[in-house]
């Protein structure tokens, strides 16, 4: 134990040295390399320029002319020649639709479903065939019954007052058709990431082989894959349920594989000895002690389902984000932040609902009658009978007008948007001054240098600065990572755009870290308090980030300050939740340890409680990064220069699947960057510090 | 075999087409008519009054929200059947890309003439902020006064994203004000839209990118007078971008198929055309009425019928 202290002690030291010695470097590189656009050390050649380009022309080459087979078209009476992969696309496309659209229409009634059974002739000619929607008051029931069944009166209570905030709002129909989506998208992604999971736990090959796949995709803006998603699948619904796919599956696959190599070998070598099967031994063994984490990777994929509810409708997802981005055009924040607290209502919701199912125990010795076994099914078909009847009754009613027991209509119910707006307003008048002297200060003194500072750095100063320091931290290893990283991005033509997103990363990673740091620190001290706040990183965490992107520029315009207080609000919550989760896991051993050797409170937090919980921390800096780089794309919709504005200058480009790719790769490759000298770092502290 | 194939295919096809010239005009398909719906009113109720019209001729419609940019794409492939507003520089780009690769058409322009242009709020004339506009060559002794925190003391001017124009504007900006302007690319139009709130509320300067007919109509909105445009004026075209924005076309597209598979419905669409007072009514509606999209769209449409009933008939 000395011995290793002595070590750690001079280790410490030759890395401070080795820390001065890189900064004296960086800047020397800095001083002497001249600013010039053919002095390849300032700036690189974009020597993958072409990149783009080979990606667009392979995508649309196997999209638009590979394999082209005849097809006869019914409808210009013509046949055509098309591509297979996008017959097969089609055909899944169209699945996936019938899926969504059966779930929307045994909900809200429609039409589709009897379409694909017969035709639109045949609904055209007969008008009759149309399937009712389930009056709202039998699915707000029916979910009450539901998280009574799955859990208790306080599931059922939380049921009954989300689905009565939606329809007494007047937002039941866009919420039930987000709601469809996401029925399809997370058991869809559960059962994907599940499996592939398992594939990966199993061969080590396949774990491999995935693991740079999830560390992309879990930082690749969303919006780079609308392009490609939309030109395979089309636009619509599908489109938008796969985008949600591909955005929720990594961390279920992630969470899968980390819980099963937690289950114990003891565990296992007991399912074997009782003579499990290979299916059983999985099943019956190792998901159910796995269950935590998996429990964990459950409530991820509803809350990245829904985190993507805005951004699938740029591709065709009806529902509850398309509204909210109407409202934002209209500047109605009022609207928007209550259509907003709909999509809130529905993660949180699903995510109880989900984790009771999961928890619940089966009974199996329990004789029941058949009354007692149909109990809930029973009353649910009562609670379809008296809703119908009600609706019906309802006809007598509101003959004139709209038929408040059968369906809200969108927009019909009562609102406190004016309410919500005044108070938008209200903040608007009282700070609005004190405000503008601060946005100026920050500009001006703080942000403009902050950023020439990046800008003037020649690529080779940055170059030998990041690998300095993975080096360091990491030794050979993270050096070449880190470095591969960041000259990928310098062979770009994009190079000053993503020098911007680093800085606009920097500023808003050092901010939430400390304020998550400090609020969570605050906040953990205290059972209620630590719920509390971890309630609220919840709410943050799904509340659709949109919102704030309108009053954030009313206050601030469009400026880089505004895009950064977006992100800060956003990429606080990992800081905080992970400090909360860091300092509550101290064992309490440790405090009394502590307290009895007469240690006072702030001691206690400096030499205790702190070092002990690092490794937490550094990994909610590591998620801020992650959520900061996520948010400053969103931000390109106030305006920016960075690399966001060109992703959503993407959507419109002629190359826009090459750009858009490529793009999004640089901003993975930046936060892959961060991300590989931070948990290096937090994983050599918990060495240290002998905890796992 | 696969010529064989194609040769029987031929014959068939050829079958067909006898077939159907001989009934002069075809019935329309009953498979539903896609129609995009962005993100502003006056687009969605349009949609919505389209639609209606369609749906008044027996047709059956759908609705799919999709993005400006990327829609044009989706009429391409034929995942969306039309689009009713397509607007010269905004989405002229986008538009030509995807007619360039094959399967969008040009299906008539709207008889509102447009104007894509930066200007000025109402107010900032009546307040004579800046005394000479909305003459340009005023621009160039107040700069001050557009100033923003991050513009340097320069005058700024608000465009719109960089897919509307790429760098138009910066080079007029160089061109014609010098050195004291700057040019920043908003994000998304609501940047565009909560600039103009928050600068009435503070009563400061503003020059934004905007266009009519539009909602900002309304409380007016003054354009900035540019040297007139003329072909080849812009730099991008090999000219020197001392000309302002040209009176612009307000365009619908449709997918290639369109016309073979609803034949009548193309023909209304393809001779419909609203005017700006028309397209205002229907705004008016949702942003000063506040009704729904599809209530105002029903309200116009019965309201208006002399209007639209014309189109149904057409070719009949």
């Amino acid at each position: 134990m000395i011995n290793h202290k002595i070590m750690d002690y001079s280790s410490k030291h030759s890395k401070l040295l080795q820390f001065i010695f890189l900064l004296v470097v960086f800047l020397l590189l800095c001083q002497f390399i001249t600013p010039s656009e053919n002095n390849f050390l300032w700036r690189f050649p974009s020597l993958i320029a072409g990149l783009p380009y080979l990606i667009n022309d392979s995508a649309e080459y196997l999209m638009f002319d590979w394999w082209p087979i005849e097809v006869y078209d019914p409808e210009i009476e013509e046949f055509e020649e098309k591509p297979l992969i996008q017959q097969v696309t089609r055909a899944i496309s169209a699945s996936i639709l019938f899926i969504i659209g059966l779930i929307r229409e045994i909900i809200l009634g429609g039409v589709k479903t009897i379409v694909i059974f017969t035709s639109w002739d045949f609904v055209s000619e007969n008008k009759w065939a149309r399937w009712p929607a389930l009056p709202w008051t039998v699915v707000a029931s029916g979910a009450i019954l539901l998280g009574y069944k799955l859990q208790g009166k306080g599931l059922a209570m939380l049921a009954g007052f989300s689905t009565i905030y939606i329809a007494v709002f007047g937002q039941w129909e866009p919420s039930m058709q987000t709601l469809s989506l996401v029925l399809f998208a997370a058991p869809v992604s559960f059962i994907l990431g599940l499996s592939l999971g398992i594939w990966a736990y199993k061969n080590r090959k396949v774990e491999l082989t995935l693991n740079p796949f999830l560390n992309v995709m879990q930082i690749v803006p969303q919006f780079s894959y609308l392009v490609p998603v939309m030109v395979f699948f089309g636009i619509g619904d599908h489109a938008g349920a796969i985008a949600t796919i591909i955005f929720a599956t990594p961390p279920m696959v992630r969470l899968t594989v980390l819980g099963l190599k937690r289950v114990s070998p003891e565990v296992l070598e007991a399912g074997m000895m009782s003579g499990c099967s290979n299916f059983q031994l999985m099943y019956k063994v190792l998901i159910p002690t796995a269950r935590r984490d998996i429990l964990i990777g459950v409530n991820q994929v509803i809350m990245q389902c829904l985190a993507m509810a805005v951004i699938a409708s740029f591709i065709g997802a009806k529902g509850l984000g398309f509204n909210l981005l109407l409202s934002l055009n209209g500047l109605r924040i009022g609207q928007a932040i209550e259509q907003g607290i709909c999509i809130v209502l529905i993660a949180v919701v699903l995510d109880r609902m989900s984790l009771a199912w999961a928890n619940k125990q089966t009974d199996y010795f329990a004789d029941l009658t058949f009354f007692k076994r149909h109990k809930y099914s029973l009353i649910f078909l009562a609670i379809v009978v008296a809703g119908i009847a009600l609706s019906y009754i309802g006809t007598f009613f509101f003959r004139e007008n709209f038929n408040y027991l059968y369906i809200v209509p969108h927009n019909k119910g009562i609102s406190i948007s004016d309410t919500l707006q005044e108070g938008v307003d209200w903040i608007w008048d009282t700070f609005f001054f004190t405000l503008k002297g601060f946005n100026i200060f920050l500009i001006q003194q703080i942000l403009m240098p902050m950023k020439a500072a990046y800008l003037s750095m020649p690529v080779v100063a940055t170059l030998s600065l990041t690998m300095g320091v993975g080096y360091i931290i990491g030794g050979i290893r993270s050096a070449v990572i880190v470095g591969g990283f960041i000259l990928f991005i310098a062979l770009t033509e994009w190079w000053d755009r993503a020098l911007i997103t680093m800085y606009l990363m920097s500023f808003a990673v050092i901010v939430s870290s400390i304020i998550g740091v400090t609020v969570g620190t605050l906040c953990a001290q205290n059972s209620y308090t630590s719920k509390f706040i971890l309630l609220v990183c919840d709410t943050f965490q799904t509340f659709p980030s949109f919102i704030y992107l309108i009053p954030v520029i009313m206050l601030f315009g469009v400026t880089d300050t505004s895009v950064l207080i977006a992100v800060i609000v956003y990429a606080t919550v990992p800081a905080t939740r992970y400090t909360v989760v860091g300092l509550r896991s101290v064992p309490p051993d440790l405090h009394d340890a502590g307290s009895m050797s007469g240690v006072n409170r702030m001691q206690r937090w400096i030499k205790i409680e702190l070092p002990m919980s690092f490794p937490h921390m550094a990994l909610g800096v590591n998620q801020t990064v992650v959520f900061a780089l996520s948010m400053i794309i969103i931000g390109a919709m106030i305006g920016t220069d960075d690399l966001g504005q060109f992703i959503l200058k993407a959507l419109s480009d002629k190359i826009g699947i090459g750009n858009g790719l490529t793009l999004g790769l640089c901003v993975a490759f930046i936060g892959l960057a961060a991300d590989q000298v931070i948990r290096t770092w937090a994983n050599e502290r918990k060495k240290i510090l002998d905890i796992s | 075999m696969y010529t064989i194939k194609r040769t029987v295919g031929a014959i068939v096809a050829g079958i067909m087409l006898a077939f159907s010239a001989g009934t002069i005009s075809a019935a329309d398909s009953s498979a539903p008519i896609v129609i995009p719906t962005h993100n502003w009113s006056s687009q969605v109720v349009m949609a919505y009054v389209i639609g209606g019209i369609f749906e008044s001729m027996g047709n059956n419609v759908e609705y799919v929200s999709a993005d400006t940019q990327k829609v044009y794409e989706a009429i391409r492939i034929g995942d969306v059947t039309i689009s009713h507003e397509v607007w010269q520089s905004t989405f002229g780009k986008s538009f030509y890309a995807a007619m360039a690769k094959g399967g969008v058409i040009d299906a008539g322009t709207h008889h509102a003439p447009t104007l894509e242009e930066v200007g000025v709020p109402q107010w900032v004339i009546d307040k004579n902020l800046c005394p000479g506009l909305p003459d340009y060559k005023a621009l160039k002794k107040c700069a001050k006064v557009f100033a923003t925190p991050d513009s340097g003391g320069k005058g700024r001017i608000l465009e719109g994203p960089q897919s509307w124009h790429g760098a138009e504007y910066v080079d007029r900006a160089e061109a014609l004000l010098g050195n004291d302007w700057v040019v920043k690319f908003a994000g998304s139009a609501d940047a565009l839209w909560a600039e103009l709130a928050s600068a009435k509320k503070e009563g400061r300067g503003t020059i934004v990118f905007n266009w009519t007919p539009n909602f900002t109509d309304a409380e007016g909105f003054v354009f900035i007078k540019w040297p007139p445009y003329y072909l080849g004026c812009r730099k991008q075209d090999g000219g020197d971008s001392k000309c302002g924005s040209p009176i612009g076309w307000l365009k619908k597209a449709a997918n290639y198929k369109f016309p073979k598979t609803h034949p009548k419905a193309y023909m209304a669409f393809s001779q419909m055309s609203f005017n700006a007072g028309q397209i205002g009514s229907m705004a008016a509606l949702v942003d000063i009425d506040k009704m729904t999209h599809k209530d105002a769209a029903k309200k116009w449409l019965a309201d208006n019928e002399d209007a639209w009933k014309p189109y149904t008939t057409v070719g009949m």
